[in-house]
């Protein structure tokens, strides 16, 4: 199932051991997009490092970026303002919510329904008109920077906000009707790639992928970050572990981004956008860990410092790695158009993967 | 559990912790930081694993690091039960032909991540079903992320 393919979202490669129509093995082949970025992480400056994670997962940019700059901030015991944290999350949120709306349409377009790519695109370009305005790129925004954002946001941002987020508030009871209520697609994707919670966690699984499986893993909740721990939301659980589980939790993690959103839009503090730093930033010696909730899981960062403007080693934890590696172990058995469906919930990314 | 009482459960369990390369730090990191001999690295997890206290379930990032003399590997426990987190190093003196137990009978993740580890340093774990390189084509000479590799046509050095 070759790299270039339109269900494998991204150059893949899968070699399938197949017998008629049944799977009997999956052999993910990666390296199509390797860009060694953490060999060149070795060798720039923290400020040149965001730059790059920005091109890794480019569906959740915002998120990556705030999981470095966060990293070089308590590296350095640097303390952000209110201003710098709420808006981080209130973008970090907006980011999450575009990413699972062309999740969704590119989850109808896998199982035949073309129609749900269009809806899901449609309301993108919203968050996207949105972004341009404010950090001035559509994909990889490169807003967040180690001390803060690049600008501040635009006079317009607050009001476009509301209203976006009152108008995707009637969007989502449509898609519900498109295709989560359809028969078709809930005989195409009730039981199928079923994941129990102990091999969830054995394998490594996090985000919506593990959360579907009933394993708690929201780094929201577990290790708040930026305005996270001021805000209430529920963890989006379900038990059953099959596709249709992984779907489901990604619908109510649209609700609980807008419920995030609408808890912090309306009370931005005022102060600085951005705390001045050195122009050549240097962390001191020692090792630092700092995790993130992406769109896709658990993003971690991990930097060894040997107190020089380079980082030692530094090391992408990537959630897409670890949910592909249970691909093969979910898959057998099931139908070529089963793994199909399956891994259009695990919501791959293969930048993300291959770094 | 605190890193204390982690750090005394652990210690109970090598009552001859100097033959065993085990040693604890603190410093210079928000976890704490266990080096053990390559020798005693099963052990060591699968007890890290089993035992009901500890109960470090999920292994969330494995790292290989080249530190100049030797080359090792960096794991970052958490368990799903306590929600305590810890992190195992352990490194080889050996640059030619190294080699380390795979730990992908404990944890099932560590299967793509070693692969990777073997692509990027040239580790071998023994006891991995699917020892080959990951990113990199079956033919390619050397370990990139090594500290002495070179490579005139692909590196850019500032």
């Amino acid at each position: 199932m070759g790299p270039q393919h339109p269900a494998t979202h991204g150059v893949l490669r899968l070699v399938l051991t197949i017998d008629g129509e049944i799977i009997k093995k999956v052999d993910p082949d990666l390296g199509y997009i390797h860009r060694s970025i953490e060999k060149m992480c070795e060798r720039d400056s923290y400020q040149q490092i965001v730059h790059l994670t920005d091109r890794m997962d480019y569906l959740s940019s915002n998120i990556n970026n705030e999981a470095v700059c966060l990293a070089v901030e308590n590296a350095l015991q640097l303390e952000v303002p209110d201003r710098v944290k709420v808006i981080r999350t209130i973008i970090g949120e907006l980011t999450r919510i575009s990413s699972h709306c062309l999740w969704w349409g590119v989850m109808g377009m896998d199982v035949g329904a073309l129609t749900t790519y269009f809806y899901g695109f449609r309301d993108r370009e919203l968050i996207n008109d949105i972004m341009e305005e404010t950090c001035g790129a559509r994909l990889t925004m490169n807003y967040n920077v180690p001390g803060g954002l690049m600008f501040d946001i635009h006079p317009n941002f607050v009001s476009r906000v509301k209203k976006f987020v009152a108008h995707f508030k009637t969007k989502i009871p449509e898609y519900d009707r498109l295709l989560t209520n359809n028969v078709i697609f809930q005989k195409r994707t009730k039981g199928v790639g079923v994941l129990s919670k102990e091999d969830a966690i054995s394998f490594g699984a996090s985000g919506p992928v593990g959360r579907a499986s009933g394993y708690s893993c929201d780094v929201r909740k577990y290790h708040p970050y930026s305005a996270l721990d001021r805000v209430t939301f529920n963890e989006a659980l379900q038990t059953e572990g099959d596709t249709f589980a992984r779907y489901k939790v990604r619908i109510q993690e649209f609700w609980e981004s807008l419920s995030i959103i609408e808890q912090l839009i309306d009370n931005i503090p005022e102060g600085e956008h951005r705390v001045p730093t050195n122009a050549v930033i240097k962390l001191p010696k020692g090792e630092y860990y700092q995790k993130v909730e992406t769109a896709r899981g658990e993003l971690g960062v991990y930097i060894i410092s040997t107190g020089t403007k380079n980082p030692y080693r530094l090391k992408f934890r990537s959630p897409g790695f670890s949910n592909l590696s249970l691909l093969n172990h979910i898959a057998v058995g099931g139908k070529i158009g089963d793994l199909v469906a399956t891994m259009a919930t695990l919501d791959l990314v293969i930048p993300d993967i291959d770094r | 559990m605190t890193n204390e009482a982690l750090q005394n459960n652990i210690t109970k369990w090598f009552p001859d912790a100097e033959a065993a390369g085990l040693t604890f730090s603190e410093e210079e990191s928000q976890f704490l930081n266990i080096d053990i001999s390559p020798n005693n690295l099963i052990e060591l997890m699968s007890k890290l694993k089993s035992n009901e206290d500890t109960s470090f379930d999920y292994l969330f990032c494995l790292s290989g690091v080249d530190w100049g003399e030797e080359l090792g590997v960096v794991y970052h426990l958490e368990s799903t039960l306590h929600r305590h987190q810890l992190v195992v190093k352990v490194r080889t003196p050996d640059r030619e032909n190294p080699t380390l137990d795979t730990v992908y009978s404990i944890w099932k993740t560590a299967e793509f991540h070693e692969r990777e580890v073997f692509d990027f340093f040239g580790i071998t774990f023994t006891g991995h079903p699917n020892m080959k390189r990951l990113f990199l084509t079956d033919e390619w000479q050397g370990y990139p992320l090594r500290k002495d590799y070179e490579d005139e046509i692909n590196m850019i050095l500032k």
